[in-house]
C-alpha cells in the first residue's frame, strides 16, 4: 500500500485562486484513485502555496485487484453441433482468451447460452497515474488560463516542475513538457532552491518545512501569531481584522513574517476609508486602531520573507504609503475646490452607457423615479424623507468627477457621502438632514455582494434600488441582457442588491412594476428609440428576477429548493412576501401538504384536460340536486373556510392559514374516492370543475404545493 | 537604516547595469524608438517582433510620453514621460523569473535583505489588440516591474509567446537612492569633480513645457487634422497592401512587392495617431462617447499592421508566395472595451 504525492510546482498563481484549485486538484484526484480501484478512502490531503499544488493520499492500493467477469456467448443451439463444438464455439474461446473446453453453458431467460470467465489483470497505479494525472492537471478550472509552450497546453502559469511518487518510485508522468522527478523547490530567497523528496508521505511536508515552505494553515497562524507580536509593542492597539486581506497574504507567501511600519499622524486627518482603502487594497496592508476602533498611525505588512533585520523593508514600505498617502491627500484637497453641487454640471461629459446617456441624464432619471418610489412608501405608511431623497439622488454621482475616485474607483459613493458631509451642503437645511442626506449617498452602492449590508436609512434604501434598477432597465431595454458568464455590467449583482434591500428593509415594492415604472424614465430619450418591445422587456425582466429572488430565498436565507419553486409558483413578484411565505410553508412540511400537493396537480390536470375538450368550469358552484355527499361537504368546507383564510392572507399570517388549509386534506381525498368529475351530464360537470377551479385556487395563492418533495412514502390515494 | 545612496547606482548607471545584464544574456541591445510611444511595448522592437514565428531577445529603454500623466514638474511621483527598460525574450526560456530575479541582484538589491512577490496582474492594450497574463513584481510594496507573458498581439495569437519585462526606471533608482521625489534622482555622478547631476536639472523643463503644452497650448483642431492625416496615410498604405495580395496576375512579382511594402512605415504612422490622441485626451478634446471610437480606429490601424506584417514575414521565409492569398487570416478576437490611455503598460 504505497503513499502517494503529486506536487506541481508553477509559478506564482494568484492568491485568490489558489484554494478553490487545490481544492478541485484533491477532488480530482479522489475521484480518480476511486474510478480506477486504487482507493475508496478519500483520505487525501491538500498541501498548497503560491508556487505549488499538491495533493498527498496515504496507502493506496499499488495495483488494481484481478477482476473476474462473466462474458456471454453465442446460443448454446448455435455453438455445438451433435455435442461437438462449432466454429461459432471456437470463435468465442479465442476472443475470451480461453480453452473451448473451459466454456460453460448457463441458462438465461432467452435460453441456454455459452460463458466464458475472463480474468482481467488489474493495471498498476504507476502506470494509471502516469497516464491519467496529466489530463486532470489540465482540466483543472481557471478563471484565466495561460499557454506557454504550446497553445494546446494551458495552465494558469507556467509548470516548471513536478514531483509524482509512489513511495520512493518516480511516477513518470508528463505535462507541459515538464518529467515528474524527485525534486521540488524551496522558498525562492530562503532555500538553496532545490529539494530532494526521499519519498511520499508525510516526509514531503517536513522536507518542504525545512526549505522555508509552510502549508496554508500553518501560514494562517504564523501570520495571525506574528501580527499579533507586532500590534503588541504599541500600547492599547490592535490589528484590524480583516479576512479577505489575511486569506490574501496567507496565498502571497510561502513563508511569512510581519513588519509594523509607521506614518505621519498628520494623515489621519484624512478619512478613514481613504486611508484604509489605500492601506488594504492598494498595499495589502493591515490597519491598526484602538480599542475604540479609531485608526492608529501603523500599518502591518506580511513579507514573504522570515525577516527585517536592517529595517530595509520596513523603511521602503513606509516610503511607498507615504507617496500614496500624498497622493490622496492632494486629490482630497483639489476635489473641495469644486463642490458636488458644481460637479453635477460635470457630469453631462460623463457617459453612463453609449446608448443609455450621461451620467447627468442618468440622475434626472433615478430623481424622478426616487420621488415615485418615496410617494408609494408614504401611501404605504412608511416614515420617509422625500426631501433627502431627492437631494441624495442629485448628488449621488457627482464624485465621479472627482480626483479621489478618479483614483480609488472602488470608494465611489463613499467619497461624495464623506464630501457631502465636509461641504455643508446647504445652510438652511438642519444639520440631521444634511447628515441622512451624506449618509443616503454613501451608501447606495450597498450592499455590494450578497455579504455586504443593505443602506442604513431608508432613504439610501430607496437610492440604492432606483440607481440600480435605471441600470437594470436600459440594459435589459436595449437587450443586454445577461446570459452564461456574461454579465459585464454586473447587473446580475445590482439585482441581487435590489432583492435583498427591499426584503431586509421590507418595502412595499413589486419587481416587475418597479422596473416598468423605470422602463418609464427613460420616456423620449434617445435611447428609446433602440429599445426593444416592452413585451419582451417585461418577459426577460420577469425570468431574469425569477431567479434573483429565487437565489436569495435560497442561498441568502437558506430555504430548501422546493419551498423556492412552490411559493414562488404563486408569486416572485413581491419579495417580501414571498419571504412570509416561505417561513410559512417551510413550518408546515407536514405529510397533509404533499396530499394537498398531489390533489393540486391532480386538478390541474383534470382543469387542462376539461379545457382541451372546450368543456367550461360555472361561474361559481353552487348546490345541485343529487349532488353526492362528499360534493356537499367539500363545497360546505369552502363556504365556511374560505373567508377565515383569506383574513389570514390579507394580515400575511401564512402559517394560520395554511393550517387552516391543512384540514382539507381527507375531505379532498373523499371526494376523489367517490366522484368522478368528467361526468356526461354538463351541469353537473360545469359545477364540478368550478368547485376544483375555487379549490385550487385557494390552495395555490400562498405557495403550489404540487412543488413539495416530503421525505418518505407517497401517498398512493391521490395518484392519478 | 542604511540605505548608503552613495553605493548605489545612479540613473544611468542604472540603465548600463541592466543592459549589460541582459546583453550578456544574449540579448541585442536597442536603443529608444525615435517615434513617440506611450510605452515599450508600442516600439516594433515589440510589437512587431513578438509576432510569428522568429526567436528574438532584446533590450531597450523606451522614454515612454502620457501627455496626460503630466503634472508641470510639481507632484514628486508623477511624470508626463518615463523611462521603461524594456526586455523581450521569445521564447521565454524556462528559468525566465530567475533571470529577472538575479537582474535585480545585478542592480545592487540584495534578495535576502528584501520582500519579492509576484502578484497576479494582467495587462491589456485595446489599442494594440494585444494582452498578456503576468504580475506586478513587488519590492518592499513597491511596483517595480511589471511582468507578462504575451498571449495575443495585433489581435493575433503569438506561437512561440514571448516573456516581457518593463523596468519602471525612476522607480527603481528613487528606491536604490532612497529619495522622495523623482526630481532627486542622482542621474550621473561626475568622478573628477565629484559633482552631481539630478534628475530634475536633466528632465524638469521638458516635464513642466510639455504639460504647458499638452493641457494648454495644444491646437485641438489642428491635433485633429494631424490625425486624420496620418490615419488616412496609414489606412492607404494597409489597403495597398491587401490589394497587393489579391493581385494574382502579377504572378511572381508579388514576393518581393510584398516585400519592399513599408509596413514599418505605416506603424509609425499608426504610432502617431495614438500619440496624437494621447495629447487630444490630455487636452480634453475627447469626449467619452468619442473616446470608445477613436480607440477602435487606432486598433484597426494596429491590428491590420499586425496581419499584414505576419503575412508578410510569411512570404518572406517561402518564396513561393503565390499561395499567400489563401493563407489563413489570422483570427482576432476582440479585446475588451475597457477606459484606458491608449499608452498601457501600467507602471
Amino acid at each position: 500500500m504505497p503513499d502517494f504525492l503529486l506536487e506541481i510546482g508553477c509559478e506564482e498563481i494568484p492568491a485568490r485562486m489558489i484554494d478553490a484549485a487545490s481544492q478541485e486538484l484533491r477532488e480530482r484526484v479522489a475521484a480518480l484513485l476511486n474510478r480506477e480501484r486504487l482507493s475508496s478512502s478519500g483520505n487525501l490531503s491538500s498541501f498548497d502555496t503560491p508556487r505549488r499544488l499538491a495533493v498527498l493520499a496515504p496507502g493506496i492500493a499499488a495495483a488494481q485487484d484481478d477482476v473476474t467477469e462473466q462474458v456471454t456467448g453465442p446460443s448454446a443451439t448455435v455453438a455445438y453441433k451433435d455435442g461437438q463444438p462449432t466454429p461459432a464455439a471456437h470463435a468465442f474461446a479465442k476472443k475470451a482468451g480461453v480453452d473451448v473446453s473451459q466454456l460453460a453453458t448457463i441458462s438465461t431467460t432467452r435460453g441456454e447460452y455459452l460463458a466464458a470467465k475472463i480474468t482481467k489483470k488489474g493495471r498498476s497505479a504507476a502506470e494509471i497515474l502516469a497516464e491519467e494525472l496529466p489530463k486532470e492537471i489540465a482540466s483543472l478550472y481557471w478563471p484565466k488560463s495561460m499557454y506557454w509552450r504550446q497553445p494546446s497546453e494551458r495552465f494558469i502559469r507556467p509548470v516548471r516542475w513536478l514531483v509524482a511518487m509512489l513511495d520512493e518510485d518516480v511516477i513518470r508522468l508528463e505535462f507541459g513538457g515538464i518529467r515528474a522527478e524527485k525534486t521540488s523547490r524551496g522558498h525562492r530567497s530562503l532555500s538553496n532552491g532545490a529539494v530532494t523528496i526521499a519519498r511520499a508521505g508525510t516526509g514531503y511536508v517536513d522536507a518542504l518545512r525545512h526549505a522555508k515552505v509552510l502549508g496554508r494553515d500553518e501560514r494562517d497562524q504564523q501570520i495571525r501569531k506574528a501580527l499579533d507580536a507586532a500590534t503588541r509593542t504599541i500600547r492599547g492597539a490592535r490589528w484590524r481584522e480583516d479576512k479577505a486581506l489575511l486569506d490574501k497574504v496567507v496565498n502571497l507567501t510561502e513563508f511569512p513574517s510581519v513588519v509594523l511600519g509607521n506614518f505621519d499622524p498628520d494623515y489621519l486627518v484624512l478619512p478613514e476609508e481613504v486611508l484604509v482603502t489605500v492601506m488594504r487594497d492598494h498595499q495589502s496592508y493591515f490597519a491598526v486602531e484602538q480599542a475604540s476602533g479609531k485608526l492608529l498611525p501603523h500599518f502591518l505588512t506580511a513579507l514573504n520573507t522570515d525577516d527585517d533585520p536592517q529595517g530595509l523593508i520596513r523603511h521602503g514600505n513606509e516610503r511607498v504609503l507615504r507617496a500614496r498617502f500624498n497622493d490622496a491627500r492632494f486629490f482630497w484637497q483639489t476635489d473641495q475646490k469644486i463642490s458636488l453641487l458644481e460637479r453635477l454640471e460635470l457630469l453631462r461629459h460623463v457617459t453612463f452607457q453609449k446608448d443609455l446617456g450621461s451620467y447627468y441624464e442618468k440622475t434626472q432619471r433615478v430623481q424622478r423615479l426616487c420621488s415615485w418610489l418615496s410617494e408609494l412608501l408614504k401611501q404605504s405608511g412608511m416614515a420617509v424623507r422625500p426631501g433627502v431623497i431627492h437631494k441624495a439622488a442629485c448628488l449621488a454621482k457627482a464624485d465621479l468627477t472627482t480626483e479621489l475616485v478618479k483614483e480609488f474607483t472602488e470608494l465611489q459613493g463613499i467619497v461624495g457621502g464623506l464630501y457631502a458631509r465636509v461641504q455643508e451642503l446647504d445652510p438652511s437645511l438642519p444639520k440631521a438632514t444634511r447628515l441622512a442626506i451624506a449618509d443616503a449617498i454613501y451608501d447606495h452602492y450597498k450592499p455590494e455582494s450578497t455579504d455586504d449590508e443593505v443602506p442604513r436609512s431608508v432613504e439610501g434604501a430607496v437610492l440604492s434600488i432606483a440607481d440600480k434598477a435605471d441600470t437594470i432597465a436600459g440594459m435589459f431595454a436595449l437587450g443586454l441582457v445577461p446570459s452564461g458568464s456574461k454579465d459585464p455590467f454586473a447587473l446580475r449583482r445590482q439585482a441581487n442588491g435590489i432583492v435583498k434591500v427591499i426584503a431586509e428593509k421590507r418595502l412595499p415594492f413589486r419587481l416587475t412594476k418597479l422596473m416598468q415604472d423605470t422602463r418609464a424614465g427613460y420616456q423620449g430619450s434617445e435611447a428609446e428609440k433602440k429599445f426593444i418591445a416592452p413585451r419582451s422587456f417585461e418577459d426577460s425582466i420577469r425570468t431574469f428576477f425569477y431567479e434573483r429572488l429565487e437565489f436569495y430565498l435560497r442561498d441568502v436565507r437558506g430555504y430548501a429548493l422546493d419551498v423556492v419553486k412552490a411559493v414562488l409558483a404563486a408569486d416572485a413578484d413581491d419579495a417580501v412576501d414571498a419571504i412570509g411565505r416561505a417561513a410559512a410553508v417551510k413550518e408546515v412540511m407536514m405529510p397533509e401538504f404533499q396530499v394537498i400537493g398531489a390533489a393540486c396537480k391532480r386538478i390541474r390536470n383534470i382543469l387542462k384536460q376539461a379545457r382541451e375538450n372546450g368543456f367550461e368550469p360555472a361561474g361559481k358552484f353552487e348546490y345541485l340536486p343529487g349532488a353526492a355527499e362528499e360534493e356537499k361537504t367539500l363545497m360546505a368546507y369552502l363556504e365556511r373556510t374560505s373567508p377565515r383564510v383569506e383574513v389570514h392572507r390579507n394580515q400575511k399570517q401564512y402559517l394560520d392559514a395554511l393550517l387552516l388549509l391543512s384540514t382539507a386534506r381527507e375531505l379532498i381525498d373523499n371526494f376523489f374516492d367517490k366522484v368522478m368529475v368528467m361526468v356526461d351530464d354538463e351541469q353537473v360537470r360545469a359545477n364540478r370543475l368550478a368547485l376544483l377551479q375555487t379549490l385550487l385556487k385557494e390552495f395555490s395563492t400562498i405557495a403550489d404545493f404540487s412543488e413539495i418533495v416530503i421525505e418518505g412514502k407517497n401517498p398512493s390515494k391521490t395518484d392519478s | 537604516m542604511t540605505h548608503t545612496s552613495k553605493n548605489s547606482p545612479t540613473f544611468q548607471e542604472l540603465i548600463l547595469r541592466l543592459q549589460a545584464f541582459w546583453a550578456e544574456r544574449g540579448c541585442v541591445l536597442q536603443q529608444p524608438y525615435d517615434v513617440e510611444a506611450g510605452a515599450g511595448t508600442m516600439a516594433p522592437e515589440t510589437f512587431l517582433r513578438v509576432l510569428g514565428p522568429q526567436p528574438y531577445k532584446v533590450a531597450y529603454v523606451q522614454p515612454s510620453r502620457r501627455p496626460a500623466d503630466g503634472r508641470y514638474g510639481e507632484n514628486p511621483n508623477r511624470l508626463f514621460k518615463h523611462m521603461q527598460l524594456q526586455v523581450i525574450l521569445k521564447p521565454p526560456p524556462e528559468n525566465v523569473q530567475e533571470l529577472y530575479l538575479e537582474s535585480l541582484s545585478a542592480i545592487g538589491i540584495d534578495l535576502r535583505q528584501h520582500d519579492i512577490k509576484f502578484e497576479e496582474d494582467n495587462w491589456e492594450s485595446p489599442t494594440l489588440g494585444a494582452w498578456g497574463i503576468g504580475w506586478q513584481v513587488m519590492l518592499d510594496g513597491l511596483e517595480i516591474t511589471q511582468f507578462t507573458y504575451f498571449q495575443q498581439c495585433g489581435g493575433v495569437d503569438l506561437n512561440p509567446i514571448s516573456a516581457e519585462l518593463t523596468y519602471g526606471l525612476e522607480r527603481i533608482a528613487a528606491f536604490l537612492q532612497d529619495v522622495d521625489s523623482i526630481f532627486e534622482i542622482v542621474w550621473a555622478r561626475d568622478p573628477e569633480k565629484s559633482g552631481e547631476v539630478k534628475y530634475g536639472d536633466v528632465r524638469l523643463a521638458d516635464e513642466l513645457q510639455f504639460s504647458v503644452y499638452n493641457f494648454e497650448a495644444a491646437d485641438v483642431e489642428k491635433t485633429w487634422r494631424h490625425f486624420e492625416l496620418y490615419e488616412a496615410e496609414c489606412r492607404s498604405l494597409l489597403e495597398r497592401y491587401a490589394a497587393l495580395k489579391k493581385d494574382r496576375a502579377s504572378g511572381h512579382g508579388i514576393a518581393r512587392e510584398k516585400a519592399r511594402f513599408p509596413l514599418l512605415g505605416a506603424y509609425d504612422l499608426c504610432l502617431k495617431c495614438s500619440h496624437l490622441f494621447n495629447i487630444l485626451d490630455a487636452r480634453g478634446a475627447i469626449s467619452v462617447t468619442e473616446r470608445v471610437s477613436v480607440i477602435a480606429r487606432v486598433r484597426a490601424l494596429a491590428v491590420g499592421i499586425a496581419k499584414a506584417w505576419v503575412d508578410q514575414q510569411k512570404s518572406e521565409s517561402s518564396p513561393v508566395s503565390d499561395k499567400s492569398d489563401e493563407d489563413e487570416p489570422a483570427r482576432e478576437k476582440k479585446p475588451k472595451a475597457k477606459k484606458e490611455k491608449l499608452s498601457t503598460v501600467r507602471l
